[in-house]
């Protein structure tokens, strides 16, 4: 057997011939051994292995080590010069679900109506042939959490892959997470009247938002309450669809992910994991910087929303939210760095967590807030998050550091072994005009 | 009982009684005159004089005399007012007296991208084209007396106001109206008293003006409009808004301003006009004095001292701002500053939750350092002589009206109580039993059927007192002025018996066999008259009694009371910005010397290692290695790269609005109107190595406003903050936003991009029959609309154009050489690659983003390859943020070209750097590390392109206005600064003072629609006009 060497799949795009998105095939299931060799090896757990080699047999990675030879007929991709790292995962994302992010309703799927949706499932509506899929691949990322949005519980979210037909293959860990969206405590005001807009006098506001956010706390709290009285008679003579879904949380097959930015937001999803016994998640986790301490010793993990964002307040540290992931790792709260950015559409995931790395993390720090800690946040990470021995290969191979930009072009790519196509509709927009202009 | 009721009005009610000589009378006539003599009071006259033991006397509601000396005639009712003081009442300069202020419906107005626009005025009549222009209002029209809002004004002191309708931008005539309750044609003083303007727009229902800049552009051209319709030209006809505003200008010019930045705004257009405004202040000039006193204008400030907020809950404490703290703390310190600068003012109760705190709050100016003098001037003369009515009111002097205060006390004197306010004569009762100070003994005896009883009473209040007979009984007391009432049992109650019917086992001690059983109880009232008090009563058995109580003594007061001697207030510093990151003294310009850095030239010579950098007199001075220079500041650049500032070609921070979507061609609005030099965007952005931004005006309409080019100096005022010499621009737009899309009832044309490209067209065409009138006819109607695009055509002003798709940048070049001129830049552009030939061709620049792509219809052909195909295709490419967060980033978002289209690292850094300072016509000052050029410079910690640096330090001409160090030092301020506040705050709880809840400090960030960062907790995307991408 003659060794197979891998080729770029942009070459296949010959200067001149624009291939449609369409064209753009889910890769065939990869039976055998593919060896990615000589590379920088970032295992995703902290660790690095320079001049290693990976070994993938049918779709799970065997090992990583210096020592490995290639076996004959395999296929081997030269790694040498190269960074290999996990597969990156988007912790919690409308990828699939929203195609042109404003303007365009017909083209929105995340959100539906009314308040207790928990029966709702993202999944059914997660579109495989989105186009923002391909671009996503084509910068590392390989696994999203497709999550609901709106009313007080949104329903559950599913984990994917990115590289496939139809939802049903897409699939990665059905329905892992059910999401909460915990009211707000603070009071909208308005500053400076402002002759144009009025926000309403701030002044003598008589609503205490404390109050309203608690009433609305009590509100999700008696939905759970009566859900587990529910879930505790056998049958029923109706049946209701609502109470049934939250029974993986009772069980804990499922997480709770509370949407919480603010601290009592925060400390009320701590008091839902003492109160119901749920396996809690806070998503978006702001503030979390306050209260590091406290998520840690009540287990209760962050993801973080993109982290180039502003700080809360005009007072806080200029590059607050650039320096919370360092607050949450030296407190030894499990985190990962999500990035939900609209105009961008969530392709710069590794430039947040590479923003993290300059203030306060190391580099595989930060490296696994994009791939292991997403993995065990989301309870995959038996299957996936890391290069480790029976892990799925979901494996991406950079020019350079993803962390950084300037050096993060990913030239292969691996979901479950299958080397995944890295064109997109922005690259085949690239090759038809550098063939008008006669650009090399 | 009847007969008392008419003793009291007798003595209540002192009424002169005035009637109009053309009025019929109904009954029989009445006409009194009304003469009075108060005498040995402490008269204030003026705040110049002062007259101890004298005498005022007044007579058909005018002053006759004052003086130590004067005649008291005849026919006067003397008034003795010993011990009391006498001041001229009150002028407030500030109200809406009388005249009903329309309210405005909630969310009516504006602009709303989702709702139709209303285009045209609503009011009816031959009047002006905007509803929010009415200068023919006439508030002397309107006045009808409003006795139950006069009593307010009169309990804090004033006689006098001026009134006017506190609605629209032009708001018409004010007039001087008394606080009298009288005929409406006697409280009217003077008709047509000043004119009146503000920013806002108030009940107009009219989509135009949308936003502070069109508010001034409206106001500006309304000035011309009106100078110009002076010579009754024939194609306006009968214009009756234009006739009353050109009457408005010989009367006072009153401003409503509300902020120490708007103060500056409104004035600027005066003096633009040659005009001179009061301006109502916002109460916060205390923190740009300097700017203040430089307007030379009076102001006017309202004594609304924010409410202490409750800032006990930590997490509640932390969305309330240090600048809203610190604000709290100093507000009342505004007026004492204003003085100590020289800048003359009136005080007025406007604003005030409650009229009533108005002398308190004025005595805590005092305590902040107001002088008294000048808190009596501002409400007495200096008002009254701006309204031309010192003839009238603001002393007291002969012939003047009998406005006054009769006071207890110096009336600036914590313990002085107002107890007459006399307006026109008339007597107002402020508080009727503040007249005698009644703490004295008396001696009281009841006359009972059995015969007198005899006890002394010690009053010691209005509702204390004691009954010293056998024992010193407690009654129940009360003295309103007039009536008494005293109700007390003979008999002492026993140790650890009750008092009265409560506890039945208490035998009655001594019983004074007359009174019968248990709980003997007089009840008294009646009235005082002088030294004299009289009244009946009954006892329990229901006998009758008669009494008197007859003064014997005043109470010796021991003034145990006193307070403790104030300590002095502590209180924090004004800093420039008033933010937290704002410093007491600006930044300064310094030689500095940056050694042995990587720096990115820019320049023919490309990238210098182990080079040093001569920084003098914000110039770069010299660029060479191992320079030395004595005295300079020494950074130290080793394994650092130093790059020329970032310039953000898109950027909407520093402004106070964005967006005046109103109508779809806006060239006259400007952003430079209204830039807000305190948004802490500004020092965010610093960090991330920003020197320069254009602040565009937003994409809502096709001709948007003029744009500005600012410098990042943080702290400085708004004009300082302005990048000076550099060609003006202004922005335009195309596509989605200026077409409405999102809005399913849009009826402001264009509605497609057909009609896009025919607005540029129609406006072109304008401009240019409007220079060819102009030529001919120098009187033609100036516009300031098609002023600026006569700029354009002339190249005096450049368009920067935010536009998406390949046809409507086609198109819109098309028009450009029609009419010969060139669209500067295309900004967004993410087709930009599709049409990179035709814009060679054209001489634009493209000011993109690197990696936005799929968040609308319009750009979902955008790809991140843009920029390089650009650059390769020979334009000039910048990349720009557009985005308040991301521009912290910029380098990194230039960084991103490198990977995307594989440009050149020294190319990819000079598209944020001096490829925007050619699109922008700086590039002879900024772009790029030259010697001569600004010391415009960051030092990074890493190479500029990568997502590992960091700006170490930020230098805008030769200052260092950011670095890592001065970070720390200010977060530490910050730190104990809040606490200090916290503190003090929560001593105010503990001390009992009314709190409110903690408002969070929340703050706009102004976009023109293409975001969707997540910009913190207490923002609101204040997307004014514009709610799409």
């Amino acid at each position: 057997m003659k060794k197979i060497l891998c080729s770029l799949s942009a070459i296949v795009l010959l200067a001149g011939i624009a291939t449609a998105q369409e064209v753009v095939y889910p890769a065939p299931a990869f039976k055998g051994k593919l060896y990615i060799t000589n590379a920088t090896v970032h295992i995703g757990n902290g660790q690095v292995v320079e001049g290693a080699t990976v070994e993938v047999n049918n779709g799970k990675i065997v090992q990583v080590a210096t020592t490995v030879t290639p076996a004959s007929g395999a296929k081997v991709v030269d790694g040498k010069g190269k960074h290999v790292y996990p597969g990156l995962i988007l912790s919690s994302t409308d990828l699939g679900l929203k195609e042109i992010a404003n303007g365009v309703r017909a083209s929105n799927d995340y959100a539906e109506l009314g308040d207790y949706n928990t029966s709702i499932r993202s999944i059914t509506a997660y579109n495989t042939d989105s186009r923002v899929i391909n671009v996503l691949r084509s910068n590392g990322i390989l696994l999203a959490s497709v999550t609901p949005q709106g009313g007080v519980i949104s329903g559950s979210s599913t984990v994917v892959q990115l590289d496939a037909w139809n939802w049903e293959d897409a699939a990665y860990k059905m329905d892992g997470g059910i999401h909460v969206n915990m009211p707000s405590f603070i009071s909208r005001g308005g500053r400076r009247g402002g002759g144009f807009r009025g926000f309403g006098g701030a002044a003598g506001e008589t609503i205490d938002p404390n109050k309203a956010a608690l009433d609305k706390v009590e509100d999700i709290k008696s939905f759970f309450t009566q859900a587990k009285a529910y879930l505790a008679e056998p049958t029923h003579a109706a049946t209701n669809l609502k109470l049934e879904a939250v029974r993986g949380l009772f069980e804990k097959k499922q997480k709770l992910f509370v949407h919480a930015d603010q601290v009592k937001q925060m400390l009320v999803a701590i008091d839902f994991a003492k109160e119901f016994g749920f396996n809690i998640v806070i998503v978006g986790g702001s503030e979390s910087f306050l209260i590091a301490d406290l998520l840690k010793a009540n287990n209760i993990p962050v993801i973080l929303n993109e982290r180039h964002e502003l700080p809360a307040t005009e007072d806080d540290d200029i590059d607050q939210p650039f320096k919370t992931p360092a607050v949450l790792q030296k407190a030894g709260v499990l985190f990962s760095i999500n990035d939900a950015s609209d105009n961008t559409r969530y392709r710069n995931l590794s430039y947040n967590a590479g923003t993290a790395a300059t203030y306060g993390l190391t580099k595989e720090e930060a490296l696994s807030a994009i791939t292991l800690n997403a993995a065990k946040i989301l309870g995959v990470d038996a299957t996936t998050g890391s290069l480790e021995a029976g892990k799925d290969a979901n494996i991406i191979v950079t020019d350079g550091d993803i962390l950084d930009m300037k050096s993060s072009n990913v030239a292969y790519a691996f979901i479950q072994g299958r080397q995944v196509s890295l064109d997109n509709k922005q690259l085949q927009l690239y090759e038809r005009y550098k063939y008008k202009y006669g650009i090399k | 009982m009847r007969k008392l009721k008419l003793l009291l009005s007798g003595l209540l009610f002192t009424f002169l009684l005035q009637a109009q000589e053309t009025f019929p009378v109904n009954g029989i006539a009445d006409k009194r005159d009304g003469c009075y003599a108060f005498t040995n009071a402490t008269i204030v006259q003026s705040s110049t004089s002062t007259l101890q033991k004298a005498t005022l006397v007044i007579r058909d509601g005018k002053i006759v005399s004052v003086g130590t000396t004067v005649s008291i005639p005849k026919d006067a009712i003397v008034i003795d007012c010993n011990n009391k003081f006498i001041y001229p009442s009150f002028v407030d300069i500030y109200t809406d007296y009388g005249v009903a202020t329309p309210q405005r419906q909630l969310g009516a107005g504006g602009f709303n991208f989702n709702a139709p626009a209303q285009i045209t005025s609503n009011t009816k009549g031959a009047y002006a084209w905007n509803q929010a222009v009415k200068p023919e209002t006439d508030a002397a029209k309107l006045f009808t007396i409003d006795d139950a809002k006069a009593k307010t004004y009169r309990e804090s002191g004033f006689g006098t106001v001026l009134t006017h309708v506190k609605d629209g931008i032009i708001r018409g005539s004010g007039a001087v109206v008394t606080l009298a309750n009288t005929e409406d044609n006697f409280a009217l003083l003077k008709e047509k008293a000043s004119a009146h303007y503000s920013f806002s727009k108030g009940t107009s229902t009219q989509s135009y003006p949308s936003s502070v800049m069109g508010s001034i552009a409206l106001l500006r051209q309304t000035y011309l409009d009106a100078q110009w319709y002076k010579n009754k030209p024939a194609t306006e006809g009968i214009n009756l808004s234009l006739q009353a505003f050109n009457d408005l200008q010989s009367l006072p010019q009153i401003f409503e301003a509300e902020d120490k930045w708007v103060d500056l705004r409104a004035d600027r257009i005066a003096k633009e006009f040659g005009a001179q405004y009061i301006i109502k202040g916002g109460g916060n000039e205390y923190q740009r004095i300097k700017e203040i006193a430089a307007t030379k204008a009076t102001y006017i400030l309202s004594l609304n001292y924010p409410q202490a907020m409750d800032v006990e809950d930590p997490n509640d404490a932390r969305f309330v701002s240090l600048a809203d703290m610190k604000h709290w703390e100093l507000a009342a310190t505004n007026a004492g500053a204003l003085e100590k600068a020289n800048v003359n003012f009136c005080l007025t109760a406007a604003d005030l939750r409650d009229p009533k705190l108005f002398l308190t709050n004025l005595r805590k100016a005092i305590e902040y350092g107001l002088t008294p003098t000048k808190a009596f001037e501002s409400v007495t003369k200096t008002p009254a002589t701006l309204l031309g009515i010192y003839d009238k009111v603001g002393s007291l002097e002969a012939g003047k009206l009998a406005n006054f205060l009769i006071t207890t006390d110096s009336i600036f004197s914590e313990k002085a109580s107002i107890l007459d306010n006399y307006v026109q004569g008339k007597k107002y009762v402020v508080k009727a039993d503040g007249w005698n100070d009644i703490k004295a003994t008396y001696n009281l005896v009841i006359n009972a059927p059995s015969g007198a009883i005899n006890y002394t009473l010690d009053v010691k209040g209005a509702a204390a007192a004691s009954v010293i007979g056998k024992d010193t009984l407690t009654p129940k007391f009360s003295f309103d002025g007039k009536i008494v009432k005293l109700s007390f049992s003979p008999v002492a109650p026993r140790r650890g018996g009750g008092f009265g019917g409560g506890n039945a086992g208490a035998a009655p001690a001594g019983g004074r066999g007359n009174f019968g059983a248990a709980a003997t109880q007089f009840r008294l009232s009646g009235i005082a008259n002088g030294d004299v008090w009289s009244g009946t009563g009954e006892d329990t058995a229901g006998n009758r009694v008669t009494w008197t109580a007859s003064f014997v003594k005043a109470t010796v007061t021991v003034d145990s009371a006193r307070k403790r001697p104030t300590p002095p207030l502590r209180l924090g510093k004004v800093t420039f910005p008033f933010d937290g990151y704002g410093n007491e003294e600006l930044p300064k310009q310094e030689t500095m010397l940056i050694k042995n850095a990587t720096v990115w030239t820019n320049e023919k010579d490309g990238k210098l290692e182990n080079t040093d950098v001569l920084v003098k007199d914000g110039k770069i001075a010299k660029l060479g290695k191992n320079l030395s220079a004595d005295g300079a500041k020494l950074i130290d650049g080793t394994g650092k790269h130093l790059t020329a500032g970032i310039i953000d070609e898109h950027s909407h921070i520093a402004a106070a609005s964005i967006n005046e979507g109103a109508q779809s061609v806006t060239s006259e609005v400007r952003i430079a109107d209204n830039l807000n030099p305190e948004d802490i965007n500004i020092y965010r952005q610093l960090s991330g190595g920003i020197t320069s931004s254009h602040i565009l005006h937003g994409s809502a309409n096709t001709i948007g406003g003029q744009t500005q080019l600012i410098k990042l100096r943080w702290g400085a005022n708004d004009d300082d903050l302005k990048f000076k010499g550099w060609d003006g621009f202004i922005k335009f737009a195309l596509g989605e936003n200026v077409k409405r899309t999102t809005s399913q009832t849009n009826n402001r044309f264009p509605d497609t991009r057909m009609g896009v490209e025919e607005v540029l067209n129609d406006a072109f065409a304008r401009a240019v029959d409007y220079q060819k009138a102009m030529k001919i006819d120098p009187k033609t109607r100036r516009d300031l609309e098609l002023d600026a695009l006569v700029e354009i055509m002339n190249k005096k002003r450049f368009i920067t154009c935010h536009s998406y798709v390949q046809s409507e940048i086609t198109a819109a070049m098309r028009v450009g050489d029609k009419y010969g001129f060139k669209f500067n830049t295309f900004t967004h552009i993410l087709e930009g690659y599709k049409v990179a030939d035709k814009m060679k061709l054209h001489g634009s620049s493209a000011s993109t983003f690197s990696d936005w792509w799929y968040y609308k219809v319009e750009v979902t052909d955008a790809i991140a390859y843009n920029a390089a195909i650009m650059y390769k295709a020979g334009l000039n490419v910048c990349i720009n943020s557009d985005d308040a967060e991301m521009a912290r980033r910029l380098n990194q978002e230039a960084g991103k070209t490198v990977r995307y289209g594989g440009v050149p690292e020294e190319e990819a850094l000079k598209m944020v750097t001096l490829n925007p300072a050619k699109a922008l016509h700086v590039e002879d000052k900024v772009g790029s590390i030259k010697v001569g050029k600004d010391a415009d410079l960051v030092l990074w910690s890493d190479n500029p392109l990568s997502i590992y640096a960091k700006s170490l330090y930020t230098i805008v001409d030769g200052t260092v206005y950011f670095s890592r160090e001065s970070d720390e030092a200010a977060r530490k301020k910050i730190a104990a600064e809040r606490n200090r506040l916290i503190s003090k705050l929560g001593g105010e709880k503990r001390a009992g003072t009314p709190m409110r809840a903690p408002e969070p400090s929340w703050q706009y960030i102004l976009s023109c629609g293409d975001h969707g960062h997540h910009h913190g907790l207490i923002t609101i995307d204040e997307q004014e006009g514009d709610d799409t991408n």
